[in-house]
């Protein structure tokens, strides 16, 4: 077992590893560590450099994980089928029943496993989501958690390679032959006996989202990474390997409008919107701000806001619901009028102070409460609002310009349980294995579930790095 | 921009910025206090901002964990903001104010006062004494042997004066950043808890995960050396203590025997501070600078440096006893004591003194938070 060190041969143009890694993210380190451990030579291709290296997980936090009894990190207990109950209400059913309780019993497994790679957990402190019995938080979150994969591969002998994109996967019948790539602006060529692709969704590249979106993608935000732009995705579907996932689809949340194009991250989320009212560039409401809990429909505001013209809104509250929500990481807009507040913002004034008077000579007096469903609604306005309706009357008024800002898209490649991926014939590719975003669509159809893209990314990982070093031997 | 903003340095800008994106972030609120402090807060006056820098134990643990660090375009680096932030609050309080320069150009203070200390003793003696107090040989016994050297009343007063000067400048500062940044309302609970926390470094991964001392992986490393070094200046300080009870009080003279209780007490404070002091200095030499102040370097080398070289000597003194080197030894290793009175209240020293008062808000504010 040969490990070939790249420093000095770039010019060789030709590399020879057993196994290369197609990704940088959760799924393709686990991938990698599990390969090396089995014995393999591996190498990671990341096509982000290192600074930025770990796809979208560096922006994640937690893994959601089933357990019998309390844990150092976990409390009570989450069990398989109440962790499948939770996933069938989230996906509408739209899962693959035998990986996805694949995926649940082993994460059983999967926090040792995260622990003996240096992965610091600790107990969830606050946040608006209480998760402390499904999910274990990384310490320092999904960067801190790929610094310790990272630091374990290299400790292990997995070589990396940084800023290297592959351009082509090449099949001839049910095998990878070829791969090819760009590293550092010069062309690569590798050889290897077997490859794992875990190198994520679409979801960066707005030419494919237009292709379902429309012109109007093009003022999407990205949440996570630039890099997540779908090459080896695309290019193993057009080359006969079966899809799954709709791919019109993509988790969309509504976030800060200023937030920067990529890589956002957690930060620009607004957890205004209930309550306030929410307005399109024309002053116009065009949902029910107060439908429900803020955890249960951040997710539909990003399809709401992309349906609105320039898929742009403005979430407008006053003084009073200020400090209901977490602190944004832009500076509130004020003002102390409501058509003062409408020129900051861009908006038609006489608009947006008609919108704000119908909808405060709508609101039936109650008892206000933020924390929960209170039935404070309106009537007679159309959409309503069904909770937190209390007049907008005291300045300085506030607004905050909301964008659709996308999470990950739903289409991937089609695997078996041994993570091999399968084409339209429905045989296998001897020697591709697929983990992470890649693959999820299967497990994770429709839908979200914190910490359950870390969860898929991680077992599969594992599974595809220990059958590639399996198949290795043969 | 008119108002508060044009008062401001760029540190605290820079600081205020930060806290503002980490506060929509909070993924760091498990390495240490500053993020719990952080979210009880909306906004980030200068005052609080000094707080929350001087809480801040430079573990480095969210710099390494941040998805918004350079060369993200947030370009988030709370580590070094802080710790330029902690420098301008040491010089902000400094008493008297015009002395509050030292900090800027910390290093080249400390070597100039380390020079000028060693260099008065020696010219103070050989005024007051014969060179060959200095240069010459001298029993081991009788046992006022140092007084010989230099005169019991010159060595007593200038070491109280310098002394007190010292304590009387930090106490200032102590009191100036108390008003401006201290805790409201605190009990001998949080007092106690705040010490628990200083003594055991609690917030330099104290918590058992340790920190990153040297790039992204975790080590205690740090946390150890610093433990070495500041538990033996106690015991130096208990020995200097031990020594003038003896001397003043019961009148028994130095240099005392190698099984007494001052040497003892020195011999194994300074052993910790060499071991300690060496081994931060080469952290400081290997660590990644991304997350570092550049600007702090010369203040940490100078105190270390400051307080390695005191320990060296004074267990070099103690070796050379009953030699002919014996009265430079001893010149040596007190003008580095003299150097290091005098610069205390403008060193890196000072850190602890804001540290624990930044812990005392922080026990403070949780107590009444929870």
């Amino acid at each position: 077992m040969q490990l070939y060190t790249l420093r000095g041969e770039m010019d060789q143009k030709h590399l020879n590893f057993d196994i290369v890694v197609i990704g940088g993210g959760n799924a393709a380190l686990t991938a990698a560590v599990e390969a090396r451990l089995g014995g393999a030579s591996v190498l990671v291709l990341e096509h982000a450099p290192k600074a930025m290296r770990g796809g979208n997980s560096r922006h994640t936090r937690n893994i959601r994980a089933m357990h019998a009894a309390p844990t150092s990190v976990l409390t009570e207990a989450y069990l398989e089928d109440e962790y499948w109950d939770d996933l069938q209400r989230v996906t509408g059913g739209q899962t693959d029943g035998e990986l996805a309780k694949l995926t649940i019993r082993s994460t059983q497994d999967a926090l040792p496993f995260m622990a003996r790679c240096g992965v610091k957990f600790q107990p969830s402190l606050s946040g608006t989501l209480s998760l402390s019995r499904t999910n274990a938080f990384f310490l320092g979150g999904g960067k801190a958690l790929l610094n310790a994969y990272y630091a374990t591969a290299e400790a292990l002998g997995v070589e990396v390679l940084y800023d290297t994109q592959i351009t082509e996967v090449t099949l001839e019948g049910h095998r990878v032959r070829r791969l090819k790539a760009v590293s550092k602006g010069f062309p690569l060529e590798l050889a290897c006996k077997i490859v794992i692709a875990a190198s994520g969704g679409f979801q960066a590249n707005i030419e494919w989202l237009k292709e379902a979106w429309g012109p109007s993608a093009a003022n999407f935000l990205i949440r996570g990474t630039p890099y997540a732009q779908g090459g080896v995705l695309r290019n193993l579907l057009d080359q006969g390997v079966a899809s799954v996932g709709d791919p019109t689809q993509c988790h969309a949340v509504a976030i800060d409008g200023r937030a920067p194009k990529f890589d956002g991250g957690i930060a620009t989320r607004l957890d205004c919107v209930p309550f306030s009212i929410v307005v399109n560039k024309h002053g116009q409401r065009f949902y029910d701000e107060g439908e429900d809990v803020w955890p249960k429909r951040y997710a539909i505001w990003g399809r709401l806001v992309a349906q609105q013209p320039d898929q742009v809104a403005y979430s407008i509250i006053d003084a009073r619901a200020e400090k209901l929500f977490m602190p944004s990481v832009f500076p509130a807009i004020k003002a102390e009028s409501i058509a003062a507040l409408a020129e900051k913002l861009g908006l038609e004034p006489t608009a947006l102070e008609e919108t704000v008077s119908r909808y405060n000579a709508a609101c039936v007096p109650g008892d206000f409460d933020s924390s929960t469903l209170d039935g404070v609604h309106t009537e007679g306005l159309s959409p309503p609002k069904s909770n937190w309706a209390r007049p907008i009357l005291q300045p300085p008024f506030i607004g905050y310009p909301l964008r659709p800002g996308i999470t990950f898209t739903y289409l991937g490649v089609k695997v078996n349980e041994r993570a091999e991926v399968i084409m339209r014939d429905e045989r296998v590719v001897e020697n591709l294995y697929a983990s992470g975003e890649i693959m999820a669509g299967s497990i994770l159809g429709k839908g979200y579930l914190a910490g359950f893209g870390m969860a898929i990314g991680t077992v599969f990982g594992r599974i595809a790095g220990k059958e590639a070093a399996r198949n290795v031997r043969y | 921009m008119s108002g508060i903003e044009q008062f401001e340095t760029a540190a605290m800008a820079d600081a205020r910025r930060a806290m503002e994106v980490c506060n929509a972030c909070r993924y760091c609120e498990g390495f240490c206090a500053v993020f719990p402090a952080m979210e009880l807060r909306r906004d980030f006056a200068a005052a609080d901002l000094s707080y929350l820098a001087n809480l801040c134990h430079n573990c480095k643990g969210c710099y390494y964990a941040c998805q918004y660090a350079p060369p993200h375009e947030f370009g988030i680096n709370v580590a070094q903001s802080f710790a330029q932030l902690r420098q301008e609050s040491y010089a902000t309080h400094a008493w008297p104010a015009f002395l509050s320069k030292a900090f800027a150009r910390n290093g080249l203070v400390t070597s100039m006062a380390m020079a000028g200390g060693i260099a008065i003793v020696f010219l103070l003696t050989l005024v007051l004494q014969s060179p060959n107090a200095v240069f010459g040989k001298l029993p081991v016994q009788p046992a006022d042997g140092f007084y010989l050297i230099i005169p019991k009343a010159v060595m007593t007063l200038t070491g109280f004066a310098s002394g007190l000067f010292a304590l009387l400048a930090m106490c200032m500062g102590l009191a100036s950043y108390w008003k401006a940044s201290g805790p409201r309302g605190w009990t001998l609970k949080d007092f106690y808890q705040a010490l628990k926390d200083a003594a055991s470094l609690r917030y330099l991964g104290g918590n058992g995960h340790g920190c990153n001392d040297k790039d992204g992986s975790f080590s205690t490393a740090r946390r150890r050396l610093h433990h070495l070094m500041a538990y033996g200046f106690l015991l130096c300080f208990a020995a200097t203590c031990a020594g003038a009870f003896e001397d003043l009080i019961l009148g028994w003279s130095a240099p005392y025997p190698l099984m007494s209780l001052p040497v003892l007490l020195g011999l194994f404070g300074g052993f910790g501070i060499i071991l300690g002091c060496t081994g931060l200095l080469w952290m400081k030499l290997q660590a990644d600078q991304e997350p570092s102040a550049r600007e702090l370097l010369s203040a940490d080398v100078g105190l270390l440096l400051l307080l390695l070289l005191i320990a060296a000597s004074g267990l070099l003194l103690l070796g050379l006893r009953g030699t002919e080197a014996q009265g430079v030894a001893l010149c040596v290793h007190l003008g580095l004591v003299l150097a290091f009175f005098l610069t205390m209240p403008y060193s890196k020293f000072v850190h602890g003194i804001y540290r624990f008062v930044a812990l005392l808000r922080h026990a403070a504010e949780q107590r009444r938070a929870v």
